[in-house]
């Protein structure tokens, strides 16, 4: 069923499959439930499974691990923490130079929500989780830094104390003259942006499968991993074994990775140290709640970046100004999210004139990785931003800025001021023609008529280079050249592929490519069924990778967009290779010239007499089969395998210099959005991205790519966050609070094409998979600043950010009832709360309760014992929830500056497999006008671990309800009424509290 | 991701339900469509000791009109409740507000009392039983009770349903008069940030909102001038004590009441 | 009344796509456990957990439903159709698998399953849908590779195809 409709699909022998919307290979499985993903493929008997215990906390020091309950759980055969992975492994290497280790496991504190503290291991899921919520730590809390530039700060709390502070690496480029630029320059305008933490989440998470054989000291992985390879060498280093004795595996299928896969791989090492402990393979398929909180994400930063420009627009320098947040580790490849772009920061335009600084920090956040558009994002959303407000300053509508600073189209290829090569492109013909059948000038006649009508309504552009097959050598950027001398140069990005020929000639083809979902077996049939003349039905293509058995380099895998450039070339050159081959092969069968024979319909040959022929099998056989009858200088034609490297990829000069890739596509969006007055929900009204990705091998494929970057961009700029509370609590644990878009909010976007070919990679192509998550933040916010004619656009464009933008300020609240809470800080998660009641127990008589552990285990909610610690400190085991949601926590109840009868602060905790709670109260006790005592008290809590980040919607009820309850309990066992709190809705709440169940 | 252990009761009678209730109390739960209860099971939000599942239980399968008032039986389905060919006529305010409540494949296995149960102060069924006045039917083994909407939620999942009782069913009563409904989420069958409905009354309109306070919260609003109107829902949107979040702040579920708010009652009026 | 004890395994019957089956569940496993690892029927795939990724989603006595908030003992004597049962043998697909081929409308196939299972149920009931209720439909599932359009597509392809033909053909797809 697979190739019926490619087969007619093909308008005649003689034009090439390359190019040509066939069908895919991999659908018929995937659409009948025959998928082989990592989790659907059987593991060995005896296999274990693991579960992790991650920190509740931000940032704290690990005082105690028990984990003998654990251990006595059904089921379990091991608990490994911290100090047992140190034991059998060693840290994962650092990206840049410092004296500073990074474990795959908290070793004695913990620095970000979600690192794993202990590893169970046991017969299944459901009881290694059982016992996980047995394991005993207690914690010393650390205050948190989360935001980067607080981090940089002096009283910033530190992460790492072989760092600077905070700071992992700090370094400044200047490239041509950029200070005499800016003191010539009439105009300096710039922009201050931050760009938020998000990911593009697939939907199949992490899995790993790993055994361990003592005998030989060696180790066998499977997992979802997606490369680069480069990683292979740094888990043998951690795992203290040679890279052949390091067998690393990938499924034949993979849910989508978008570079986050990349993240598995501390994970690879954790579940191999778990292999080991035990003796017995041990499986770990990550749950959802642990991918959002802990996997991976981008980096967030924050860019000032000013321009100097003439009058006309044009952009005569630019300094940039980063500070990249790598989260709690510097995990590798990092920081190449930061260097990755930095070839490209002039973007698309000619601008010879650059200053930079580079800043790389630390802060107690989930540690960054790859993620698609890997720095891209960041860079463009503050170049395209500024040349938006370059528009708005000097009265220059912001497409002329755009179209006054493209690189000329007769400069190609042109080298830009940091160094990056770019290939070939007609940047001004694509933003004509994105223009001109993108309808732009009827987008315009509709914006001037929906503002007729009052509506918000905006347009927006972006004009973006899109990089492709990195040069493994850009991440050096970040040492110095003298470092870089003392280290050795790095560079190039080694592809390979493998073309085999069995004894009745089928052509099988094997990459190291591992692809999650961007058929690249479809597409390599095609590449290679051209150069032999079959069909692509004729030719099977393995792309999974089995670093013992396979050709594969530290460049292997699925990033950078490297598989059309790249991956298809080589395979290309490969079967070209045996393709030369056979074509003398043939030629002395046939007694022809080599230079006659083609390859035609599944045979080889004459191109002059086309009835001198013979099928392609048998002449591809002979070499298994009669060896001797092949021509004098043809070892063999069964086999060959190509390493291809650009020579373009140069290391790093003494200047600082980088071409950072090998490819460089165009992109030109515009959109058009419109911003609802009631709900300030931003509509993408109409959205048209121009590409020129050079020579497009499979037009729906290279239209997939397209789509599916638009719609996780769509995300990024108006739906998708990872959001952190100033205490460093992850708030969006779930996919009902880290939000992805649906059909709903995905419209579909006009796509256009121009092919200009790649003179440096074998086919032409250039990569085209992440050029949307670059370009579609900023088009789109741009238009909003165009809609609301703002400067500071904050993505994602939650509705709520814009309601002062649009409304300004809000009604006042009417004028007898309070003033609302002061408007909290951002991240602030502090609850607040304050009420009184009239009992009738005397002062003393309150207050001698409230120092007596028999009393407090009365009002403590769900209290099941209190052990006095000393005079003014009890412990307590309890019971909190509400509704369903129930937890057993150890709660600590200390009180301080006491004033007898008068005043005390109680200051409590609570912790719990569900999180934690912390608070402070000051109660004062005063005689009530007609007798008893009028208690007081005024509160702040706050909450975090799991609860906190997938409960955030509930919590603060939840919190308000407990804390409410314990001082209704304090009143009733003082005799007393109900506590009335200013607030209408609280008192009515505690009413129908106490007048409802208890 | 997986939940603890529990005991399985597949209930065959309704006794068995209340027996069970009423000697294990607390720790067990009721499980009727689970899309409420088993996110929280996954997660372990929610360790019950026992599962008792009312699903087999054909007598708590139905809706009947009963005088002015619809009754619907703890297992129908949302889906089942949506399909009611008589759902539009009689009452038209749930007909517009169900189907924003999850999606497609969750209506089809989640239970209208589920959802009151659950008392999610976003959730739309809990929001439309305040504004049309309906009654939870709670049954234990000793007693039946009903209990006004209103008096029902308590606050944010929290209900005066005591430990060893069941809904057995909520009751609504047929109420033709003009309505509205709207909700504004961050995506299409996310959890309301704020949910309105709407339902003229004799004297003007009952207003009721969902997602801002710890419960639905009602109002009656006479028939005002348009200031005196802006004036009064002002007032309400600061009674609501609205909360920031990740989604929206209070300030924007203020406006949105204010906003919604104004929208519903003209349409209503009108 | 049946009671099943925790931490024992229970036998759990249902019928999977037309044929009987059995196997053993504590009463917490989860049906996508028992259906996957039980069973080895791995077609009905897991994305979250929590019911918001459609990736698991399954039909039950003719209901959709997401297999990850569904019990296994709660399927027991229930008619389950999973991904399995969709094409109308092993080496043909039915009329909307083909139109998922045609349209390129999966890339890593990951939540193809539960999409399928969604838009095969709901066709069977609306012949003639349009592109909003196909849309509304869909926005209980999340893809991360494709950006729906082109599963919109394939759906409405589908839906004008199935209705076109015969009634017979119909139980192909
Ligand atoms: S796995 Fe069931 S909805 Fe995501
Ligand atoms: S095809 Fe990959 S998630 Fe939908």
């Amino acid at each position: 069923m697979a190739e019926a409709s490619s087969a007619k699909a093909r308008p005649g022998s003689g034009s090439p499959w390359v190019g040509q919307s066939i069908a895919r290979v991999e659908d018929a499985a995937l659409l009948s439930g025959r998928g082989r993903f990592i989790d659907d493929i059987g593991v060995g008997p005896g296999t274990l499974h693991a579960a992790f215990l991650r920190s509740p906390h931000a940032h704290a020091d690990i005082i105690s691990i028990d984990v003998s309950q654990a251990m006595r759980s059904r089921g379990v055969v091991a608990v490994l923490h911290g100090e047992d992975i140190r034991a059998m492994t060693s840290s994962l290497v650092v990206g840049v130079k410092a004296p500073v280790e990074c474990w795959p496991m908290a070793v004695g504190r913990v620095r970000y929500v979600g690192e794993p503290v202990a590893i169970v291991v046991a017969s299944d899921r459901y009881r290694a989780e059982d016992a996980v919520d047995l394991i005993d730590v207690r914690y010393a809390v650390r205050p948190a830094v989360v935001d980067l530039r607080a981090a940089l700060t002096a009283e910033a709390p530190v992460l790492h104390d072989g760092f600077g502070g905070n700071v992992a690496s700090d370094r400044s480029f200047r490239y041509g003259d950029p200070d005499g630029a800016f003191a010539s320059a009439p105009h300096r305008i710039s922009i201050d942006v931050s760009y938020p933490r998000n990911s593009c989440t697939p939907i199949e998470t992490y899995g790993v499968v790993a055994d361990y054989n003592a005998g030989e000291d060696a180790y066998d992985v499977l997992a979802n991993f997606q490369g680069p390879f480069s990683i292979h060498a740094v888990l043998s280093r951690a795992l203290k074994v040679p890279g052949n004795r390091l067998r690393l595996r990938t499924p034949p299928d993979s849910g989508g990775s978008f570079g986050v896969k990349q993240g598995v791989f501390p994970y690879i090492v954790l579940i191999a140290a778990a292999a080991r402990a035990t003796g017995r393979p041990v499986k770990w398929i990550e749950d959802r709640l642990e991918h959002l909180t802990a996997s991976v994400s981008a980096t967030n930063r924050a860019v000032s970046l000013a321009a100097a420009v003439a009058e006309d627009g044009r952009i005569l320098a630019l300094d940039w100004d980063q500070i990249e947040d790598c989260g709690a580790h510097l995990r590798a490849p990092e920081p190449a999210t930061l260097y990755r772009m930095h070839g490209n920061l002039t973007g698309a335009y000619d601008i010879r004139h650059l200053k930079v600084r580079n800043r790389v920090v630390v802060t107690n956040k989930t540690p960054t990785g790859l993620n698609r558009g890997f720095g891209g994002p960041q860079v463009y959303f503050a170049l395209e931003r500024l040349v938006q407000r370059i528009g708005v300053e000097l009265n220059i509508d912001p497409l002329d800025v755009i179209t006054r600073n493209l690189v000329p189209a007769d400069a190609f290829p042109y080298k830009t001021a940091s160094g990056a090569l770019l290939d070939s492109g007609n940047y001004q013909e694509a933003v004509r023609r994105g223009a001109r059948e993108g309808a732009l000038a009827e987008l315009k006649a509709r914006r001037d008529a929906v503002r007729a009508e009052g509506r918000l309504y905006g347009i927006g552009y972006a004009a973006v280079v899109e990089p492709s097959v990195s040069n493994m050598g850009y991440i050096t950027t970040v040492l110095t050249p003298a470092e870089r001398r003392k280290a050795g140069p790095k560079n190039g990005a080694q592809a390979t592929a493998t073309i085999a020929i069995d004894p009745v000639g089928s052509v099988s083809v094997h990459v190291a490519s591992v692809p999650q979902g961007q058929g690249h077996r479809t597409v390599l049939s095609q590449v290679v069924a051209d150069v032999f003349g079959l069909k692509p039905s004729d030719i099977r293509v393995n792309t999974e990778i089995d670093t013992v058995k396979d050709a594969w380099s530290i460049a292997s895998g699925n990033y950078a967009s490297r598989f059309a450039p790249a991956v298809a070339g080589t395979a290309k050159l490969a079967a070209d290779r045996i393709a030369a081959r056979l074509r003398r092969v043939a030629a002395s069968q046939l007694n022809t010239e080599v230079d006659d024979i083609v390859f035609v319909n599944g045979h080889v040959g004459s191109r002059r007499n086309p009835d001198n022929k013979i099928s392609f099998s048998r002449i591809a056989a002979l070499s298994h089969w009669s060896p001797a009858v092949l021509p004098d200088g043809i070892a063999h034609t069964i086999r060959e395998t190509v390493f291809w490297t650009p020579p373009e990829l140069t290391a790093p000069d003494e200047g600082d210099h980088i071409n950072s890739s090998l490819c460089h596509g165009f992109i030109f969006d515009l959109c058009g959005v419109e911003i609802d007055r009631t709900t300030l929900q931003t509509r993408v009204d109409r959205y048209v991205t121009m590409h020129d990705c050079g020579t497009i091998l499979h037009p729906a494929m290279v239209d997939g790519q397209v789509r599916g970057g638009f719609a996780q961009a769509l995300g990024a700029a108006l739906y998708e966050e990872y959001a952190y509370a100033e205490d460093g609590s992850f708030l969006t644990g779930t996919l009902a609070d880290y939000l992805l878009p649906t059909t709903a909010e995905v419209p579909s976007p006009i796509i256009l094409h121009m092919e200009t070919p790649s003179p440096f990679t074998p086919l032409g192509s250039k990569g085209v998979g992440e050029g949307n998550c670059m370009s579609t933040p900023v088009c789109i916010a741009n238009a909003v600043a165009d809609a609301v004619g703002a400067k500071d656009i904050v993505l994602p464009l939650v509705p709520a950010k814009l309601a002062a933008i649009v409304r300004g300020a809000e009604p006042a609240p009417p004028a007898r009832q309070n003033s609302p809470m002061q408007e909290k800080r951002d991240g602030d998660r502090k609850l607040r709360g304050e009420g009184e009641a009239v009992v009738s127990a005397g002062a003393q008589q309150v207050w001698d309760m409230l120092l007596d552990p028999n009393t407090l285990a009365g009002v403590i909610p769900g209290c099941h014992r209190v052990e006095r610690i000393s005079d003014t400190h009890f412990r307590a085991d309890v019971t909190l929830g509400i509704g369903p949601v129930k937890g057993r926590y150890r709660a600590e109840v200390k009180l301080s500056d006491l004033d007898p009868a008068k005043a005390v602060t109680l200051a409590g905790s609570a912790d719990g497999a569900l999180g934690f709670g912390r608070g402070e109260g000051r109660i004062t006790l005063r005689p009530a006008p007609n007798g008893g005592t009028v208690i007081h008290y005024i509160y702040e809590a706050g909450i975090g671990g799991k609860v906190a980040s997938i409960g955030g919607r509930l919590l603060d009820g939840a919190a308000k309800v407990i804390i409410g309850q314990f001082f209704a309990a304090l009143a009733r066992t003082a005799g007393g009424g109900s506590f009335a709190s200013e607030r209408l809705s609280w008192i009515a709440r505690l009413r129908q509290w106490f007048g409802g169940q208890r | 991701m997986k939940p603890a252990a529990f005991d399985y009761v597949r209930a065959e009678h309704l006794d068995e339900v209340l027996d069970t209730l009423n000697r294990e109390g607390g720790d067990a739960r009721v499980i009727a469509g689970g899309q409420s209860l088993m996110p929280m099971l996954n997660m372990r939000l929610a360790r019950p000791t026992t599962l008792i599942d009312i699903m087999r239980l054909p007598q708590l399968a139905h809706i009947e009109r009963n005088g002015d008032n619809v009754i619907i039986g703890a297992a129908v389905r949302q889906s089942t409740l949506l399909a009611w060919p008589e759902l539009a006529e009689t009452l038209p305010l749930v007909a517009r507000a169900l189907p924003w409540t999850g999606h497609v494949q969750t209506r089809s296995r989640g239970t209208v009392c589920g959802s009151v149960a659950h008392a999610d102060p976003s959730a739309e069924l809990p929001l439309v039983l305040c504004a049309l006045g309906g009654e939870v039917h709670l049954r234990s083994r000793r007693k039946r009770r009903r209990v006004p909407a209103n008096d029902f939620f308590t606050g944010m999942m929290v209900t005066t349903r005591a430990d060893d009782e069941l809904i057995e069913a909520i009751s609504l009563p047929t109420n033709r008069n003009a309505c509205a409904f709207r909700e504004v989420a961050r995506r299409h069958g996310d959890f309301a940030i704020v949910a309105c409905a709407a339902v003229a009354t004799k004297g003007g309109v009952c207003l009721a909102i969902g997602g801002v306070g710890d419960t639905p919260v009602t109002r009656e609003f006479p028939r005002l001038a348009s200031g005196a109107l802006d004036d009064a829902l002002n007032t309400f949107a600061y009674e609501l004590d609205a909360r920031d979040d990740v989604h929206a702040s209070a300030r924007y579920r203020r406006d949105l009441v204010r906003l919604l708010g104004a929208e519903l009652i003209r349409e209503v009026l009108s | 009344m049946t009671r099943l004890a925790a931490n024992q395994r229970h036998a759990v019957h249902l019928t999977l796509n037309g044929k009987p089956c059995s196997g053993e569940a504590e009463p917490r496993m989860l049906l996508t456990d028992f259906l996957r690892h039980e069973i080895g029927a791995t077609g009905t795939h897991v994305g979250c957990e929590h019911g918001v990724c459609g990736a698991c989603t399954i039909e039950i006595v003719g209901n959709l439903a997401r297999a990850c908030l569904t019990l296994a003992v709660q399927a027991d004597g229930c008619d389950v159709r999973t991904i399995e049962g969709l094409a109308p043998a092993p080496d043909r697909l039915g009329a909307l698998q083909a139109a998922f081929k045609r349209n390129h409308a999966l890339q890593c196939g990951f939540c193809t399953a539960g999409i399928l299972m969604s838009l095969d149920h709901f066709l069977r009931e609306n012949p003639r849908p349009s592109e909003q209720e196909v849309r509304d439909l869909l926005t209980g599932h999340l893809c991360r590779c494709t950006g729906y359009a082109p599963i919109v597509r394939a759906a409405m392809e589908a839906a004008a195809e199935m209705a076109d033909r015969p009634a017979k053909e119909k139980s192909d797809a």
